[in-house]
């Protein structure tokens, strides 16, 4: 059977589909035998089919209905990607409750303030450590009537008076099946295309985090569009390994999941990802650009170990990959000599170093959240990996722009996605308005006011612009970001930044310099790849920080900065964004000290007031600063270091060539 | 103290059983040096008992007469309401006694799963023809220990390192390899001597949730060698103080904690 027809099949049948556990009846019932599930477990892959897999969620349900889930409860689902826990989410559909995943790695604090915003009344926790916090939240809360929990370890002397294992109450539920049945389709039926499918916090890199509310309407329609846009099929193997209370993990591995009836994988732990997604070689991936820099980066370092012959052949056909498999992928005509040493070159590197890599039936996938740099874009493109790159939101039900195949670059998000429209206002704001637009912000009427508009149209908070000619979107920074120097020209920090990150030794760069007369920067190290070097240099090393304040590690990111400076300068519009003086910072900006967001955004307004010492060092002149910082260590205790940091002088372009030139 | 019956409660609620082990009058000598000297004390079903003791008091010699490798000039180890004869160490092993060392003792060329499914040789019961032919019997049986291997892989957390090989490893998880190699062979009493050597406060605070949560889960019987003091007195039930060769206390970590003269041994006298 090709492709297209089943596409077609898949599409006849989810006609008039409201629901998620509707969908679930139509995968279980059209092709119950294929695989909806599998996770690694004591190292053997698992799987479910659909069949199974409705069945398994009916028994969770029916045990939600023995504990006493009622319409519009809330539950909260925290725990690492694993069936049961997506299980739980359509089964708390199928009761009428609205499901709604956290962030497993947040502190209790963070928790505490989710759990009560929604007034969670039942939790389903993942294992040990995350009942240990629910319970922590339960003495100021009150509110959580029952919890629940997957792995049971751990778990025997605990107080069950109101805690169960999620294995017990599917077998409670089952039992009991008679009781429940009844009332259970009854409230599957009674659900509308118009109800609450979830509730996703953001992580929000200002102020409290918000509960956006996704209909089925939202969701559904989000996964149909995207699903036909890629002809994703039935077909698909995903790998899901990126935070189940992200917005994209719910649309690729619930969402598209259910709709198209591809098979989610997950892996057996955080720490076995790389090993899993080897495995199962997805055919359709996401993953945020750091999972391909850290990829590549390991790619390089294993290279420099290999043999003379080894590596003369890999650079031969890198470079010739460079030259002609990004235009294969896209379609575009190559000469047929070209095409033949593409060929070879693809059973002696490129086949064997997709596979290493996981991606040997890679069909198209897709990088967002934060800008990739073009060198590792276009060295995954060359390779033949159809690695996209799209835009969205949670707001959005994620998207908002995607790349069309062939028409593919590092430096667009792409079109608008199918129907989206998008309209940029006078001061650079992107909006838009799409069917997966949002219901509200739960609980927040004045947020989703300034928000949403009465039309339904969405402000970003990002500023860009739509390029000429393609029609392509282009992202320059976050609205509230982009500033004005102290000149009036343009501040646009994320532009400086990314071009530094692309650098593999820096992990991460923070700008500042809104309303000064010159910008300063902040950077971090990236420890596995400075280290790396470190070793083949001979440079000794005892700990992070002694890495960080190294002269030579110095240098090097000094000569980094000194190439993006050359290149800022040579945009008009931004060559007052050079970097002046910078300092490289002793720790790594880090979600539990808040200085990011749980997605790894850096919370710009945290940092610059936590450290705004080196700032003023940076601006005063000084050669260097001593400062001690607060760090909260993985069990949630707090300390501090202390270093003294050296401040580096970096060479700028003078940009008044350019201007000259124009007039 | 004889009576096998009789049992305690520990202040965390658990029941701990009846006499496992019993050390009686143990005196150990390397010629003319005396490194354990009269010792007597019990180690009780489901406890965990910690030895402590600073450098040189012999910690380390006891537990090697515990698990038969060293054989006292003097005295009685009793087992299981029995008088344990002279054995060698597979046929302590055989009784179900496992340990892990302070040095690590791995096979550095082997990986993780290997090293781990070498603690189920007590299980395995084909002979070399038949493991050589590997089908039928073989098959069966390794799957089988394959499947024990793995729950024990699963519950100490090194799923990601199965396929490597030890000598690639960082020191704490070889420690925690070995910890999983004892545990291969479904001990009743688990010696380990000195869990957290050299590691990190990370590690050990891992490291002490690991011991409590086999304690916990499988209900092992738990005799450790330790000398930093912390650590040992949030983990055990009982605690045996050694100094010089001799005890010098024994009791529950806060009675220790109070002993004189094991503050003594520890934070020193004052001759004033």
């Amino acid at each position: 059977m090709g492709r297209r027809e089943r596409l077609a099949q898949t599409q006849s049948g989810a006609e008039g589909m409201v629901s998620l556990p509707a969908l679930l009846h139509r995968n279980a019932t059209q092709f119950g035998d294929a695989p909806a599930y599998r996770e690694k477990e004591f190292g053997i892959w698992q799987c479910w089919s659909w069949a199974e897999t409705a069945a398994e969620v009916r028994k969770l349900a029916l045990g939600f209905l023995e504990i006493g889930v009622e319409k519009g409860d809330h539950i909260a689902v925290i725990g690492r990607n694993r069936p049961a826990h997506y299980w739980s989410m359509v089964a708390a559909q199928m009761v009428g409750a609205v499901p709604v995943p956290l962030y497993q790695d947040s502190v209790a604090e963070e928790m505490a303030y989710v759990l009560e915003h929604c007034g969670a009344k039942y939790v389903v926790c993942g294992d040990q450590e995350q009942v240990d916090k629910v319970i922590e939240i339960q003495q100021g809360l009150h509110q959580v009537k029952h919890i629940l929990y997957t792995d049971k370890r751990g778990m025997r002397k605990y107080d069950h008076s109101q805690m169960n294992a999620l294995d017990d109450i599917m077998a409670e539920g089952s039992a009991g099946h008679a009781r429940f049945d009844a009332e259970l389709d009854k409230r599957i039926a009674a659900i509308t295309y118009d109800d609450t499918c979830v509730m996703l916090y953001t992580s929000g890199t200002t102020g409290k985090p918000k509960g956006v509310v996704l209909s089925n309407r939202n969701v559904i329609e989000s996964a149909k569009n995207s699903a036909e846009f890629d002809h994703l099929t039935r077909n698909e193997d995903i790998l899901s390994y990126l935070p189940m209370a992200w917005v994209g993990d719910f649309i690729f591995s619930i969402g598209q999941a259910y709709w198209c009836g591809f098979c989610v994988n997950c892996p057996e732990s955080a720490d076995t990802m790389m090993t899993d997604l080897r495995e199962i070689g997805p055919t359709y991936f996401f993953a945020p650009p750091r999972v391909f820099e850290t990829q590549l980066t390991n790619v390089m370092i294993r290279m420099e170990d290999a043999g003379k012959l080894k590596q003369r052949m890999f650079r031969h056909f890198m470079d010739h990959a460079k030259k002609v498999g990004g235009l294969l992928l896209d379609g575009k005509p190559v000469g047929f000599g070209d095409k033949v040493k593409y060929a070879l070159g693809n059973m002696l590197v490129y086949g064997p170093l997709k596979d290493t890599l996981g991606y040997g039936r890679f069909r198209v996938g897709y990088t967002a959240g934060e800008a990739i740099g073009p060198e590792i874009f276009d060295f995954y493109r060359s390779l033949g990996i159809n690695l996209k790159q799209l835009y969205g939101q949670t707001e959005a039900t994620v998207f908002i722009t995607v790349q069309p195949d062939g028409e593919v670059r590092a430096d667009t998000v792409g079109v608008p996605a199918p129907d989206v429209e998008l309209k940029i206002d006078d001061k650079g704001e992107i909006h838009y308005r799409s069917p997966g637009v949002f219901v509200e912000y739960y609980n927040n009427p004045d947020s989703t006011a300034s928000t949403k508009d009465a039309e339904g149209w969405v402000a970003t908070g990002d500023a860009g612009f739509i390029e000429e000619g393609s029609g392509h979107l282009r992202i320059i920074d976050r609205a509230k970001d982009v500033g004005k120097m102290a000149d009036g020209s343009m501040f646009a920090p994320k532009y400086v930044e990314n071009k530094l990150k692309f650098y593999p030794d820096i992990l991460e760069v923070v700008l500042f310099g809104n309303g000064k007369d010159r910008c300063v920067a902040f950077i971090n190290i990236d420890l596995t790849a400075v280290g790396n070097w470190a070793e083949r240099n001979n440079v000794a090393y005892g700990s992070y920080q002694e890495l960080t304040s190294h002269p030579r590690v110095l240098e090097t990111i000094k000569s980094h900065v000194e190439e993006v400076n050359k290149s800022v300068a040579a945009d008009e519009m931004l060559s007052g964004c050079q970097v002046h003086r910078f300092v490289v910072l002793h720790k790594e900006l880090d979600a539990d000290d808040g200085e990011m967001t749980r997605t790894r955004k850096v919370r710009r307004g945290f940092v610059e007031e936590k450290f705004h010492d080196i700032i003023d060092a940076l601006y005063d002149g000084s050669s260097s600063v001593s400062t001690t910082t607060e760090v909260t260590y993985e069990d949630g205790r707090k300390g501090s270091i202390s270093a003294t940091l050296e401040i580096v002088d970096a060479p700028v372009v003078a940009a008044t060539s350019h201007k000259v030139a124009a007039e | 103290m004889l009576d096998s019956s009789e049992g305690y409660v520990t202040e965390d609620g658990r029941k701990i059983g009846g006499v496992v082990m019993e050390m009686k009058n143990i005196t150990l000598r390397f010629g003319g040096v005396v490194a354990i000297k009269d010792i007597s004390f019990d180690i009780r079903e489901g406890e965990i008992r910690a030895i402590i003791g600073p450098n040189g008091a012999g910690k380390s010699s006891m537990l090697n007469v515990i698990s038969g490798f060293y054989v006292p000039q003097e005295g009685e180890v009793w087992f299981h309401g029995s008088k344990r004869p002279q054995m060698r160490p597979f046929e302590v092993a055989q009784q179900g006694i496992a340990r892990t060392f302070q040095n690590i003792a791995l096979f550095e060329g082997m990986s993780v799963l290997d090293n781990v499914m070498t603690g189920r040789l007590g299980f395995m019961k084909t002979n070399i023809f038949q493991q050589a032919w590997w089908k039928g019997k073989a098959e069966a049986e390794e799957t089988e220990n394959r499947e024990a291997v793995e729950k024990i892989i699963d519950f100490l957390e090194i799923q990601h390192i199965r396929k490597t090989p030890v000598s690639r490893l960082p020191y704490g998880l070889k420690k925690r390899v070995e910890l999983a190699r004892a545990l291969a062979a479904e001990p009743k009493l688990l010696l380990l001597d000195e869990p957290m050597a050299g590691m990190n406060v990370e590690e050990k605070e891992d490291m002490s949730r690991f011991i409590l949560d086999v304690n916990d889960e499988f209900g092992t019987t738990i005799a450790l060698i330790e000398h930093d003091m912390g650590v040992v007195m949030d983990l055990s039930d009982r605690v045996v103080v050694m100094d010089y060769g001799r005890k010098i206390g024994d009791g529950t970590p806060d009675e220790v904690r109070n002993n004189q003269e094991v503050i003594d041994a520890y934070l020193g006298v004052s001759h004033d």
